[in-house]
């Protein structure tokens, strides 16, 4: 695999080498060495836990900035629905459409429309015999990479399906060159407002082979432009076309009610998917076709890069989709056949379960470094303070044997060595005092 | 290899909603030290049902893992009631476990039958009123 591009970031300047992010990174992908955090890119998640929990703001996210695509003919946004949360007293979805065509985009496809059909052929998805179940959702990407990285198991039961974000993308593109036949593919620049740094990472690493986004830019960045030029306006244009469901993909249970069945589940917090996940694996769960798991708290509104708290974003989006339609992009056809999938929906590829926590190559070499982590774990203190460098005691251990870091570093150790030599010291002043006087 | 890496837990019977944590920590262990993922799930849920029964019917016990390259051996030992009649608790359906832990889901009669199943051999020692030990080992094939 090629090396795995990261837009989660840290400024060292910034870092004052504290233990914050260190101690609740869910991966345990953070060091402090030499005065500030480092991280490792093979265990990083891209959740962006440490983005929202660094005191002095140090860490960021990597997004593109809208000139990016200034030179293209054709810019598309691309707005999620955790961005019609953000604002006060919205009243119409258009306001905030018409908006961004007034920043510069010269069309707007929403992913609430995507997320429609993403969740019709969901259904139909579940429908196909012989799929393993739960059925996992592949929307947050954050979900996708942690299983990759820790459940092989779980990697079957990803759903194959393109997440709203890439859909949108491509039948954004596929409407633009059918208004402008004048347009090629390559004159075409869709452009997605992200709520977190993992859809960015997303992209960047081609989770899904192709990608139909070309530019991802931070809702914080587009907020204050944006919402300039919605104060503009009087009368927008009515080109909205979400319903409820699309709307409710922004917080956590919107997709998983949208597939008409109550055999689903739906978690967000990274720790509390990772606890869902454990506990899948071990097979100890109801019968389930369907889980939905966010890594931010209360969906995407949670969203390290959006502006308004989670929950009152979710309660604006309750009243902004209360006179919608449930749907409007999903034609549901009763003729049709209901397992039905097109392919340009699907994820070419099913997901590699790419293990990185492992000791060593062989198994033998792996059992004997473990056996020598606990030998040093039985040396430390085991009060997790997190002053080494390393997030727990374990994780020092671990570092230890793998030569990345010196037991002399653990502060607890190094206070009692330094009381032995003080009463050696003393010890050695008595004597040598004693030894001074008989000599006199 | 002379020395196997040994794992010790004690499984806490007061708590239900911990038991199944050993099991858990044991699949982290078993995952850094590079073993396929098919012989981590079947040491992991034969450990998780061993840990679900001690816990329902025995108060708790201690669990310990020893882990050689070619086979991981888990032993489950509790100071419970003991078993009555092994034949019939092997029988899949046959269940003791209280109507309050049914609620929960559990006590469905596959535990010991599940510990076989995915385990290569799988010993038990009962005495009633003394206690159980299982010891269940898992082989590992040569890559």
């Amino acid at each position: 695999m090629a090396e795995y591009k990261h837009s989660v970031a840290l400024d060292i300047e910034k870092c004052k080498g504290c233990t914050t992010c260190l101690k609740r990174c869910p991966t345990e992908a953070i060091r402090i060495r030499n005065g500030h955090a480092e991280i490792n890119s093979m265990r990083c998640i891209d959740c962006g836990e440490c983005i929202r929990l660094c005191p002095y703001k140090a860490k960021k996210a990597i997004s593109d900035k809208l000139d990016s695509i200034k030179n293209y003919k054709y810019k598309i946004a691309l707005p999620p629905p955790s961005l019609y949360g953000q604002f006060d007293g919205l009243e119409d979805v258009d306001y905030v459409l018409q908006g961004l065509l007034d920043i510069g985009f010269d069309d707007v496809f929403e992913v609430a429309r995507a997320a429609e059909l993403v969740s019709g052929y969901t259904r139909h998805f579940l429908n196909n015999p012989g799929i393993k179940k739960p059925v996992i959702s592949s929307a947050c990407p954050v979900i996708v990479r942690l299983i990759s990285l820790r459940f092989p198991f779980l990697c079957e039961n990803v759903m194959p399906l393109l997440p709203p974000m890439e859909i949108a993308g491509m039948l954004a593109k596929k409407q633009a060159m059918e208004k402008h036949p004048e347009l090629k593919e390559s004159d075409i620049a869709t452009c997605f407002i992200s709520p977190c740094p993992a859809k960015v990472s997303y992209v960047k690493n081609n989770f899904s082979q192709t990608t139909y986004v070309d530019c991802i830019v931070s809702m914080n960045e587009v907020f204050f432009p944006l919402l300039a030029a919605m104060k503009k306006i009087k009368n927008p244009q009515p080109v909205s076309r979400s319903g409820i469901i699309g709307i409710s993909w922004a917080s956590t249970g919107g997709e998983a009610s949208a597939i008409f069945n109550d055999k689903y589940l739906a978690a967000d917090g990274i720790e509390n998917v990772m606890k869902v996940l454990d506990n899948i694996d071990n097979g100890s769960f109801p019968e389930l076709e369907f889980i939905e798991l966010n890594a931010c708290h209360g969906g995407c509104v949670g969203g390290v890069l959006t502006v308004e708290n989670p929950y009152i974003a979710k309660a604006r989006l309750q009243t902004l989709r209360r006179y919608l339609p449930v749907s409007q992009n999903w034609n549901y056809n009763k003729d049709k056949d209901n397992k039905y999938v097109p392919d340009d929906y699907k994820i070419p590829n099913e997901l590699q379960y790419c293990p990185v926590s492992q000791l060593a190559e062989n198994t033998n070499e792996a059992i004997k470094k473990m056996a020598d982590i606990q030998k040093v774990l039985e040396r430390l203190p085991g009060i997790d303070c997190g002053s080494c460098g390393s997030p727990n005691c374990q994780a020092f251990a671990y570092d230890v044997v793998k030569g990345e870091a010196d037991e002399n570093e653990c502060i607890v150790k190094m206070r009692e060595r330094i009381k032995e030599l003080l009463a050696e010291e003393k010890e050695r002043e008595k004597t040598e005092s004693v030894g001074g006087q008989k000599t006199e | 290899m002379s020395e196997p890496l040994r794992f010790h837990f004690d499984v806490d019977g007061s708590n239900f909603t911990s038991a199944g944590e050993a099991s858990i920590q044991i699949k982290q262990k078993l995952r850094q030290l590079g073993f396929a993922p098919d012989i981590i799930k079947r040491v992991a849920i034969s450990m998780y049902e061993g840990e679900i029964n001690m816990v329902i019917h025995a108060g708790g016990g201690t669990a310990d893992v020893y882990v050689l390259p070619e086979t991981i051996k888990i032993v489950l030992e509790d100071h419970g009631p003991g078993i009555a009649d092994v034949e019939l608790a092997m029988q899949e359906g046959f269940s003791t476990a209280p109507d309050s832990v049914r609620s929960l889901g559990f006590g469905a009669g596959m535990g010991l039958p599940n510990m076989k199943r995915y385990t290569d051999n799988m010993i038990i020692e009962t005495e009633l009123g003394k206690g159980t030990k299982i010891t269940m080992t898992v082989n590992v094939p040569r890559q």
